[in-house]
């Protein structure tokens, strides 16, 4: 058409133009794919970065202590002996109390957004799980400091003593003074901050259930909560533990909820009144004023730790709740 | 008791339960921006915008240089990680396909989305402060960008990926280059869900607290010199929290009222975004 515009253009001269303007676009194309190559690559480059930064940073500590940083647990600054296990089992325990608690309530949320609540209230219901996701965690640690910690030392801890320390065998969790920063306190706020998480994967792995399937149970006279239980929940068991593996990948690798409310202390005691410490709270406490060498290393290889474990929990759970959702595709 | 009743019972409880869990959660919400809001509200005023952090023991004092040094950083961030995460997340939409090297990518991007921010912060500093010569704003930028970028890419990819084929493939057949399509074409057309996806890379970084410790660190003093450690509001408001002078605790919620209010804003404004341009 252009042959036609530019009137004296002869046929050969408008081929030569059109085959110079596709090798220029192709030329163009190349070089596009390529600039947008590079910046995926600079997104895998960065988690390879980071997991062979830690390990050469780790390697002095690991050299020194062995495996066995794994399972020391002493934390010795001044004589520079380091052992991992304190902050691993502050870790695992706060994650633990954070998913006991967090799990439940999100299962009702998600029950009750997909099931029971009025279809006018579903979006602004939705929506402020999802701010509540938004929240710094920051937020929740100094809330967790300044209001929640002090109510829960003045009229829950004691009464918590007083019910279940004498109880043989779970009563030491209980011992100790009720100060109010602690594992359990550190658990409790954790678990506030998992469950718009857990809410909302479990919210969107719910909606994929077929209505075909939900009505034929209504159908025959189910009652919502059997709906839910025997229909809904057995369809959606994968993407439902991946959304609680998210949520678990969440509350190991957060640092200021926790960090403001363990009370840092680098030693095991049995009690969940007692101040512990996690692998994130003794980074961010003690990391800017280490000194050089083994210390510095020795933080580094937690880091390494804690890195490991949550991207293990987070590729189960994104496995997880892609096999859930892809149910979604085959129907 | 027969069967039925129990049935009926048995569901009572259950759907009463799930409607306390709901509960709970909303006064869990509104408890914690009541809190700020109380706690918060008093130290909002003119000297918090216009003086800088107290030194230990002295009266007054704001947050000027934290709240600038925040903008700043999170300014960077965002300029840095927009074109680095749209690119890559049309890479991954016009030609990943279902290539090795996309999965790959999709997975790790999955990954940082949850990954520790803390480990990001450690990261940063053994590749930028031990080697460039100290704490400093851009290391905490680069830190910053980590978390963001993740972002950006997942929700450009998903975005793209709802463009429908008739909209591509009507463009390559009027004889445009790939490029074109991509830049002139589809990403125009989801303009909407990728600004989205930047606002709530922008939301998510304002709070983060953890990279920032060692990488950023603090700033006692006002400065914009990127090179040199910087003040920031999460940094001040977690050292001035856990300090034991009143006024330096006062301003702390103060800080964290104003950073819980952007965020929100931020959310709150990326969803009507996406929401109204996505019934047009």
């Amino acid at each position: 058409m252009s042959a036609v515009m530019n009137g004296n253009a002869g046929p050969i001269e408008f081929q030569a133009r059109q085959a110079r303007r596709v090798s220029e676009f192709k030329w163009q194309d190349t070089v596009f794919h390529r600039v947008t190559l590079l910046f995926a690559l600079i997104v895998l480059a960065a988690l390879a970065g980071i997991l062979i930064a830690l390990a050469v940073e780790a390697r002095p500590a690991f050299g020194q202590f062995g495996m066995a940083f794994l399972w020391s647990s002493v934390w010795n600054a001044p004589e520079e002996n380091f052992g991992a296990l304190s902050a691993i089992y502050g870790t695992v325990v706060t994650s633990f109390i954070a998913l006991v608690i967090a799990v439940p309530v999100s299962f009702g949320i998600a029950l009750f957004l997909t099931e029971t609540c009025p279809a006018w209230m579903r979006r602004p219901l939705g929506t402020a799980i999802e701010l509540l996701a938004g929240v710094p965690s920051i937020i929740y640690g100094i809330w967790g400091l300044f209001v929640f910690a002090p109510l829960f030392a003045k009229h829950v801890q004691p009464h918590l003593q007083a019910v279940l320390g004498g109880v043989p065998g779970i009563g030491r969790w209980f011992a100790g003074p009720p100060i109010g920063v602690g594992i359990l306190t550190a658990g409790l706020v954790l678990s506030l901050m998992v469950i718009p998480f857990v809410a909302s994967v479990m919210r969107d792995v719910f909606e994929t259930v077929p209505p075909q399937l939900k009505e034929s149970a209504y159908g025959i006279g189910c009652t919502t909560w059997e709906v839910v239980t025997c229909v809904v929940l057995p369809y959606t068991r994968v993407g439902v533990i991946g959304g609680i593996m998210l949520g678990l990948g969440r509350a190991l690798g957060e640092t200021m909820a926790v960090t403001f409310v363990i009370g840092n202390a680098n030693r095991i005691v049995g009690s969940l009144f007692a101040p512990g410490t996690s692998i994130a709270s003794t980074l961010a406490n003690e990391f800017g004023e280490a000194s050089p060498g083994l210390y510095i290393s020795a933080l580094f290889a937690l880091g390494l730790i804690l890195f490991v474990i949550t991207f293990i929990v987070l590729a189960i759970s994104r496995w997880l709740i892609r096999r859930g959702n892809a149910k979604r595709g085959t129907q | 008791m027969n069967l039925y009743s129990r049935r009926v019972l048995t569901n009572r409880i259950g759907v009463g339960l799930s409607m306390a869990a709901m509960l709970f959660g909303l006064l869990a919400l509104l408890w914690i921006l009541w809190t700020l809001i109380y706690n918060g509200f008093s130290a909002l005023n003119w000297d918090f915008f216009t003086r800088d952090t107290p030194a230990p023991g002295s009266e007054g004092g704001g947050l000027r240089n934290a709240i600038v040094g925040s903008l700043l950083i999170v300014g960077v961030t965002s300029a840095v990680s927009t074109p680095v995460g749209i690119l890559a997340g049309v890479y991954l939409a016009e030609f990943g396909g279902r290539s090795r090297f996309a999965a790959a990518t999709r997975f790790v991007t999955d990954i940082m989305l949850s990954a520790p921010s803390i480990v990001v912060g450690l990261f940063v500093y053994a590749l930028a402060v031990v080697t460039c010569g100290g704490f400093s704003g851009w290391a905490g930028s680069l830190a910053l960008s980590l978390i963001a970028i993740p972002v950006v890419v997942r929700t450009t990819e998903n975005m793209l990926l709802l463009v429908p084929g008739s909209l591509r493939e009507a463009a390559f057949a009027v004889g445009a280059p790939h490029w074109q399509v991509s830049l002139k074409v589809t990403l125009p057309a989801v303009k909407a869900g990728v600004v989205t996806g930047i606002l709530l890379a922008i939301a998510r970084i304002t709070g983060e607290t953890a990279p920032l410790l060692f990488t950023a660190l603090n700033n006692q003093f006002f400065s914009i010199d990127m090179s040199q450690p910087m003040g920031n509001l999460p940094v001040v408001i977690f050292q001035f929290a856990m300090s034991p002078y009143d006024n330096w605790v006062s301003l702390a919620w103060g800080g964290a009222l104003l950073i819980a209010l952007m965020v929100l804003t931020i959310n709150v404004l990326a969803r009507v975004l996406f929401r109204k341009r996505s019934s047009e």
